[in-house]
């Protein structure tokens, strides 16, 4: 089975977000990135337990500039064989898809794997334009994914319940919890992801009709209003008159 | 020109996020001065009330191929509509369903998209609309340049607003592909209305000791009429189900009333809760970080607190 993984680099989920002083971009100061942990624990997991169990290979794509290896190096010490970075700003998700669809034509990967969303865009964008972009079944939100022969039988989350769906490869999907169970990179797989190869093309012509303008920070919260444990009917009534909530 | 709006309505019933995203619509269709329009595919009794929604007319597609979701089909029939009617806004939910069409959507009409949007597009300078990013930390402001836009509308980001009559519904002759996803299954969890549409959430961490206590919890939300969630180590530990497990890694939610009982506030399970409209927290530590993020604050023990608020809601709704 050949697998494409398409891992993203985010701010670390405990990382206290602040913007240039135009508030048009991220202010990276201090800020310690990962790979985004969908694509980490979920998507890239699964792909090599299915490698594992049925054989074939497993390859990142990543779209981002060379700072962007470590996480790739990363995701090669878990195990995957080998990488693609496309050596771009990853300035939108159709940017992005567009780029990974560059890369993935003429490779007949089986399966496409990304997480549910980047915790920096929130988007779960990338994998519904990607499968368009090569006219590929989707299947978003994948908790389970087992093989029943040539299928691939996908529980996935909907609102209110899961759906189970089944589908022949070649098709994209994207991971969430449950999918699989994060892997700690050891020594050998850290020494070894450095021979590994790792392929930087570059971007490809495309549209890219969406930009941020600008950030804002939320309103600073006003202070917590504490109400006495011994007067839950005070609590009740804050809810009703000020709040207007119940 | 137009604004098309999708009203999901899986098994013939509309969804509370269609109803949502159809009154987005009509306001977004006033502000540019157009028609809204909204879609529903496959059988659906009385798309009819979606006027009174803001819809200015009502199309609809049946065929044997929509009768279980597939994002190619959907998405293959809901831009041929956009198309046919002239559609330069396309609509959905930011639903399962909703982020599986949409960057379909934005490729099959050249458009760009924003996924996930809580404001009404600003467009005194071209489009621009905002959305949460960095898992609610933070918002961001958009501009779509291409000639057609598409958005998925945060749930709960809107509350659905009647200002209409009932409309015609008419039938659109458009060719529906046959998929390649069978669904073989759905599994709904019945009872409780989902966590993304739930308006009041009940929820619990690692301080109720173990699941022997989750009557205390189970009690308020039932008296309450909420939903229940909690935080990851209690999903973790198998104390609850997966599914009610909110936070980064779990349901990001956005309800007008979260209760966090005994969770700590840490900022993973704050990134799914803190688009909340009002938060109450209820934990015996006083420096419990949570407290920072909340609108109303209980320091007390959750065992003597719980039963006292259940009581006292009770008589608040004896009494109204
Ligand atoms: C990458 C990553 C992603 C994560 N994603 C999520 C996520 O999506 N969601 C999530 O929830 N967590 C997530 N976490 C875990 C998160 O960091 C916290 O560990 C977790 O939220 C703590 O859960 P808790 O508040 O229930 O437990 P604790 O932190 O143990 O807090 C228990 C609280 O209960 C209070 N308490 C105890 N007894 C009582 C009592 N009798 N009465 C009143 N109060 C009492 C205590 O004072 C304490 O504040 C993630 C962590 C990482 C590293
Ligand atoms: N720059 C990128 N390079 C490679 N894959 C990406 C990139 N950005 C996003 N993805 C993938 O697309 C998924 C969804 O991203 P998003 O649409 O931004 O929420 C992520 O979980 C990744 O798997």
């Amino acid at each position: 089975m050949k697998l494409l993984v398409c891992v993203s680099k985010t701010p670390d989920t405990t990382a206290k977000i602040a913007f240039t002083s135009d508030n048009t971009a991220l202010d990276a100061n201090g800020i310690q990135f990962i790979m985004n942990p969908y694509d980490e624990w979920y998507a890239l997991v699964r792909a090599l337990e299915l490698k594992e169990s049925a054989g074939g290979s497993v390859t990142v794509v990543n779209v981002g500039p060379a700072a962007n290896d470590t996480v790739i190096r990363k995701a090669m010490a878990i195990g995957a064989d080998d990488a693609i970075r496309v050596d771009a700003e990853p300035k939108s998700a159709y940017f992005v898809a567009q780029q990974i669809a560059a890369v993935a034509k003429g490779n007949d990967y089986d399966m496409i794997f990304l997480g549910k969303e980047t915790i920096n865009y929130n988007g779960s964008e990338v994998g519904a334009m990607l499968a368009e972009l090569l006219d590929l079944p989707f299947i978003s939100y994948g908790t389970k994914l087992t093989m029943e022969g040539n299928a691939a039988v996908i529980e996935r989350d909907i609102e209110g319940g899961t759906e189970i769906v089944s589908v022949e490869a070649p098709f994209v999907v994207s991971a969430a919890k449950g999918m699989a169970e994060q892997r700690i990179p050891n020594m050998r797989g850290i020494m070894s992801a450095k021979r590994k190869p790792l392929k930087v093309v570059a971007a490809v012509d495309c549209e890219d009709p969406v930009r941020v303008v600008s950030y804002q920070l939320p309103d600073a919260k006003s202070a917590v209003k504490m109400v006495d444990p011994e007067n839950m009917d005070e609590l009740v009534r804050l809810l009703h008159e000020e709040a207007k909530i119940i | 020109m137009s604004v098309l709006v999708y009203a999901e309505s899986p098994k013939g019933q509309i969804k509370k996020g269609a109803l949502e995203a159809v009154s987005y619509a009509s306001k977004v269709a006033k502000l540019m001065g157009v028609d809204c329009q909204a879609l529903t595919l496959g059988t659906i009794e009385d798309a009819g009330v979606l006027g009174q929604y803001g819809a200015n007319k009502v199309y609809n597609v049946t065929s044997d191929h929509l009768a279980n979701f597939d994002s190619q089909v959907y998405s293959s029939v809901i831009a041929g509509a956009a198309e046919k009617l002239g559609a330069s806004v396309v609509i959905v939910a930011h639903s399962a369903t909703g982020k599986s069409i949409l960057g379909r959507l934005a490729v099959k009409l050249k458009a760009g998209s924003v996924a996930g949007v809580n404001t009404l597009p600003d467009l005194t300078d071209g489009f621009t609309v905002g959305k949460n990013v960095f898992s609610g930390k933070a918002m961001a402001h958009f501009k779509i340049s291409s000639a057609v836009k598409v958005l998925s509308l945060m749930g709960n980001a809107m509350a659905p607003e009647m200002q209409g009559e009932k409309v015609a519904v008419e039938s659109l002759d458009l060719a529906v592909p046959a998929g390649k996803v069978t669904v073989k299954e759905v599994k709904t969890i019945e009872g409780t209305v989902p966590l993304p549409e739930a308006e009041l959430v009940v929820s619990a961490g690692r301080g109720l000791k173990g699941p022997e206590n989750w009557g205390i919890i189970e009690e308020l939300a039932t008296e309450m009429g909420a939903t229940t969630a909690c935080s990851r180590p209690v999903a973790d530990t198998g104390w609850r189900p997966h599914h009610e497990h909110v936070g980064q890694t779990g349901v990001a939610i956005r309800p007008n009333l979260y209760i966090a009982i005994c969770i700590s506030g840490a900022i993973q399970h704050l990134a799914g809760v803190n688009s909340s409209k009002v938060i109450v927290v209820v934990n015996k530590d006083p420096e419990a970080p949570f407290f920072k993020a909340a609108d109303y604050g209980v320091c007390g023990d959750l065992f003597d607190v719980i039963p006292r608020f259940t009581e006292a809601y009770k008589k608040f709704k004896a009494a109204n």
